[in-house]
């Protein structure tokens, strides 16, 4: 029975003829546990085609949605934290900052863009929740200002997608006044007449829902996303009772009147683009 | 002083003493007043010792110090007059915030504060200083009154924070926070505001936005409380000390950080050894600067209002 007898032993494939075994290709849908194959997912606009749940993505994945052919000039891409309290926790911020460079490639926890959804101009700022939560510090808070300033100069509409855990706690009080700053911003755009279009995703809470998130000329959402101010551990431990189910979902928070609407991300572009026409016409 | 805190001991330790002695001189009809000078002149020396220098979390202590002053008894010793407003005329009446027009040496304000109670059923009562969106609603509405009949504003912060309650999800408070950012950034009368005990978060920031922000000397300001901060980063509160010193949230360090305008000095120890001097401070600043913005053109200070928020972050362009 020689023929199934290994005649030699080791690995003897060489690491030139050895062929790359593909990587991520597959996922979970973290809500039904379903495999998710990616070109599937990419084609499906990341929700899951088995239940319907939008998964969270970043930047890469909105723009490449959102923008036609995926063709948009990056803003003010090199913007990068300063450490101004030379903060240190359990590692110095300087560090932490160093490791999310290196793991997501990315300068902070979001990326604006000017491009076109089906024609028609649109500025896209989009917070990145794999960069330290989505917090929002300076950088933040900067280049939303700017975006907004590019707004108002070139008088195009803006659309801020939200997704973030709140203010960056190693920039204290500099994070906080991020929201002072993107606030009195957006009271210009408003005196500017420009649209703003606020996009809540999974998860906003904390500082950035309690200021630009919830201060869209419309405030729209995505099914299921974490909506709220406080998060619901907070929440618990405060009221010390269990939280009713579905409480801070988007459907909740439209419910109680805070979003205009909830559309599916398969939906979204053509959904925007036919409010920008109106605004527009 | 019945309530002091550790790093105050040689002061209660020698307040004890001149009271022992004090008692002595009494019975015996024995002079001590000899002894009682020189313990006198050593308990003005620990308190200048103590209260020199004190730490981020020693100042956190003394803002929250159940004496000092809140908005409604800086009010009293500040206006010949006041009417105070209630209601937000949407859901309620919010006690943790507190407002109305006020007589300062006869000019009208409009003062909006955060509102403690000062014994447990009013602390109840007051929610502890933490208000619910009412609040915030209320105090845009009064703002709105003021700026109508174009009176300034007065904000007196002091909140350990916005309630985290499950009505106050359901009633929008972010989107109440959020909207008094906005509206106060382009509010068309001058706005003061003074931080005079705990500055905490958006709860703060809510009646924060201002040409002038001060913080009393004693006083913290930032994005989290150093508890909550301590429990986040490190998983437990008993690294709340530390998280005092990296959060930079003293008056010092923020107005070195250019995050706020000024600091108002308090009294040796803190507001609540000499409330009446501390209103006399506040006062004498409030006119002082009422006096320069009342006689501006306002669309100027609305834009040096924008500008001064906008330049606030520290980034690095690659």
């Amino acid at each position: 029975m020689a023929w199934f007898k290994r005649e030699k032993k080791g690995i003897i494939t060489s690491t030139e003829e050895k062929k790359e075994a593909p990587d991520g290709i597959w996922n979970k849908c973290p809500n039904c546990k379903k495999p998710l194959h990616y070109a599937e997912q990419v084609e499906n606009k990341y929700v899951c085609h088995y239940c319907g749940y939008q998964l969270r993505i970043g930047s890469k994945e909105y723009f490449s949605i959102l923008f036609d052919d995926n063709d948009f000039t990056e803003l003010f891409p090199n913007l990068r934290s300063g450490d101004p309290l030379e903060f240190v926790d359990t590692k110095p911020y300087k560090d932490r900052l160093e490791e999310n460079y290196a793991k997501t490639g990315l300068n902070d926890a979001i990326r604006s863009g000017h491009g076109k959804i089906n024609g028609q101009d649109l500025v896209i700022a989009c917070m990145d929740f794999n960069f330290i939560g989505g917090s929002m510090g300076s950088v933040v808070g900067e280049k939303i200002a700017r975006s907004i300033d590019y707004c108002i100069e070139h008088r195009v509409p803006f659309l801020m997608i939200s997704k973030s855990g709140g203010a960056r706690m190693m920039e204290a009080a500099f994070s906080l006044m991020q929201m002072a700053k993107t606030s009195a911003k957006l009271a210009l755009l408003s005196k500017a007449k420009i649209p703003y279009i606020s996009l809540l995703t999974d998860p906003t809470t904390g500082g950035v829902t309690a200021s630009y998130a919830m201060l869209g000329d419309i405030n729209i959402s995505e099914p299921g996303a974490l909506i709220g101010f406080a998060g619901p551990r907070v929440i618990k431990e405060t009221i010390k009772k269990d939280l009713p189910k579905g409480f801070q979902t988007a459907e909740f928070v439209l419910e109680h009147g805070f979003l205009d609407f909830i559309v599916d991300r398969r939906e979204m572009k053509a959904k925007l683009s036919s409010f920008l026409k109106m605004m527009a016409n | 002083m019945n309530t002091s805190f550790d790093f105050e001991k040689p002061i209660a330790e020698l307040l004890q003493q001149i009271e022992k002695v004090k008692q002595v001189e009494e019975k015996t009809k024995v002079d001590m007043s000899a002894t009682l000078a020189e313990l006198q002149e050593k308990l003005e020396s620990a308190k200048k010792e103590v209260y020199s220098n004190p730490s981020g979390w020693q100042k956190v202590q003394i803002s929250r110090h159940p004496d000092r002053p809140y908005t409604l008894q800086y009010i009293e010793m500040i206006c010949d007059d006041f009417i105070e407003m209630h209601g937000d005329r949407t859901v309620k009446d919010d006690k943790a915030i507190v407002g109305g027009f006020g007589s300062i040496n006869g000019r009208t304000v409009m003062i909006i504060g955060h509102q403690k109670g000062t014994n447990t059923k009013l602390r109840q009562y007051r929610n502890f200083g933490m208000a619910n969106p009412e609040g915030y609603r209320k105090a845009l509405r009064l703002m709105k009154l003021a700026e109508k009949f174009n009176k300034p504003v007065v904000t007196l912060i002091d909140t350990p924070g916005a309630y985290p309650g499950l009505e106050a999800e359901e009633r929008g408070q972010g989107e109440a926070i959020a909207r008094n950012l906005l509206e106060m950034s382009v509010l068309k009368v001058p706005v003061l505001c003074f931080v005079v005990g705990e500055g905490a978060s958006g709860g703060a920031l809510g009646i924060g936005i201002g040409d002038r922000v001060y913080m009393f000397e004693n006083t913290w300001y930032s994005v989290i409380s150093p508890e909550s901060c301590s429990s986040i980063l490190w998983r437990s509160w008993d690294f709340k000390e530390k998280a005092a010193d990296c959060l930079k949230l003293t008056s010092e360090n923020m107005y070195s950080n250019k995050l706020i305008d000024g600091i108002i000095p308090e009294p040796l120890g803190g507001a609540h050894y000499d409330p009446a001097a501390m209103a006399e401070t506040l006062k004498a600043k409030i006119v002082e600067d009422l006096d320069a913005l009342c006689s501006r053109d306002i669309d100027e200070l609305i834009n040096e209002r924008i500008e001064k928020f906008c330049a606030m972050g520290v980034v690095q362009e690659g």
